[in-house]
């Protein structure tokens, strides 16, 4: 049986699709079969993210549509076996995704894949609803920032009722903490908020701390996803958290500042 | 940097400002979202009945309903208007149960219904 994953957020911007690529290129890398849906219907973003814009031939809402089969838009990336990807329209609005074609296309997956991971779009409407009704695990994206923090909160709302989980009275979806663009440096000097301060108001377990980090930026230039960069902090910290999700115990790093060497700081007392 | 700067308390951390608010505002929100369709419903027609009678401040009433285990319950909290204001409010106002003759009667509901009108809006 596959495991449906939700990255979800409420507010957008705050690095769903960043996570959603690194996770799911993550999972792959551990060998097991993944693949990662793009549920932002009309802006189109996770084939730039995971490098493969130029092989997207059909979509999602194509094979909702039943105009192409589900193996004509899967795309299998070139780099890591075991992982592919399925984009999404640039053209239809969230109106196509109706719960029945959904619900046709992960069943569908489900026979061939341990992991469906959904990168769901901003908002609490109909995109968002349908990337999460199915889903037996979400993680939270936040940035430690108030109106993202607000947002996830409603978000765990609309899971705890409104996923299928939910409304079948099922075991409820497990919820995790994801804490995104995190900048210890700040944190000290009072500028933001604390990872313990997000995790006392959210009240949900903490699946990893990704450091703000110059490296997304690049990764996401070149179509790479930042788990990839293992000299990066980012997507070190992704590497951790994937582990953390597959139930392996593993410290949190990047969350205090980093101690700077003497020659670095030379360099800034100069600059 | 004038000495005065220098020994001026350092602000208080933003950061410590987002977290009370955060948990001021969502405590309150969470409440809302977990309660009965109805809730709000019940609020305003409460409301409305209690402004017949008093002066209020619709944002100075709270309507919760607590689920337990065997017993429920509904509270509803209303912050009443100081002495002075309440009684030149019920002044304005009928008694509407003291019964009168039929003259005085009409004529009172007339004035009631002019100094009800506040709170005919807010039904
Ligand atoms: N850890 C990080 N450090 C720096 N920038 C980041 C980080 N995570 C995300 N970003 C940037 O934030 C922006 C939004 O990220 P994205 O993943 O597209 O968010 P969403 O899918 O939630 O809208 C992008 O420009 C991305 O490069
Ligand atoms: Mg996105």
């Amino acid at each position: 049986m596959s495991k449906i994953i939700v990255m979800t957020s409420g507010k957008g911007g705050v690095g769903k699709t960043t996570s959603s690529a690194a996770f799911a290129t993550g999972l792959a890398l551990r060998g097991f079969k993944t693949v990662v849906i793009d549920f932002d219907v009309g802006l189109r973003n996770l084939d730039l993210v995971m490098g493969c814009e130029r092989r997207v031939v059909f979509d999602f809402i194509n094979v909702i549509n039943g105009e192409a089969k589900l193996n004509q838009a899967l795309i299998k990336d070139k780099r890591i076996e075991n992982l592919y990807i399925l984009p999404t329209s640039q053209t239809r609005d969230k109106d196509a995704l109706t719960r029945e074609g959904v619900e046709k296309v992960l069943n569908e997956l489900s026979k061939e894949f341990d992991y469906i991971l959904c990168d769901s779009p901003a908002g609490i409407e109909r995109g968002a609803l349908m990337s999460l009704y199915f889903a037996d695990h979400a993680i939270i994206v936040t940035n430690p920032e108030v109106s993202s923090v607000r947002d996830s909160d409603r978000i765990l709302g609309v899971l705890n009722s409104r996923s299928r989980r939910a409304e079948q009275g099922l075991e409820p979806v497990t919820q995790q903490l994801l804490l995104t663009r995190y900048d210890p440096e700040r944190v000290e000097k009072g500028e933001m908020l604390k990872v313990d301060d997000v995790l006392e108001i959210l009240a949900i377990p903490l699946l990893g701390v990704i450091p703000e980090s110059q490296a997304v930026l690049r990764a996401s230039n070149v179509g790479m996803p930042v788990i990839l960069d293992e000299a990066s902090n980012a997507g070190l910290a992704y590497s951790d958290a994937v582990g953390r999700f597959l139930g392996e115990d593993i410290d949190h790093r990047f969350v205090t500042p980093q101690k700077k060497g003497l020659f670095s700081r030379l360099l800034r007392r100069s600059a | 940097m004038s000495i005065f700067n220098f020994f001026r308390a350092a602000p208080r951390a933003s950061a410590v400002q987002a977290k009370e608010r955060l948990q001021i505002v969502m405590a309150h929100e969470r409440a809302g979202r977990s309660g009965p369709d109805y809730l709000p419903m019940l609020q305003q027609e409460l409301l409305a009945v209690i402004a017949k009678y008093v002066n209020i401040d619709e944002n100075k009433v709270e309507v919760k309903l607590d689920r337990g285990g065997d017993c429920s319950t509904l509270e509803v909290n209303i912050e009443l208007p100081a002495r002075e204001q309440a009684k030149a409010a019920s002044a304005a106002k009928p008694a509407a149960d003291k019964p009168g003759n039929d003259h005085a009667a009409a004529k009172r509901s007339v004035g009631g219904s002019v100094g009800n009108a506040g709170a005919k809006k807010r039904i």
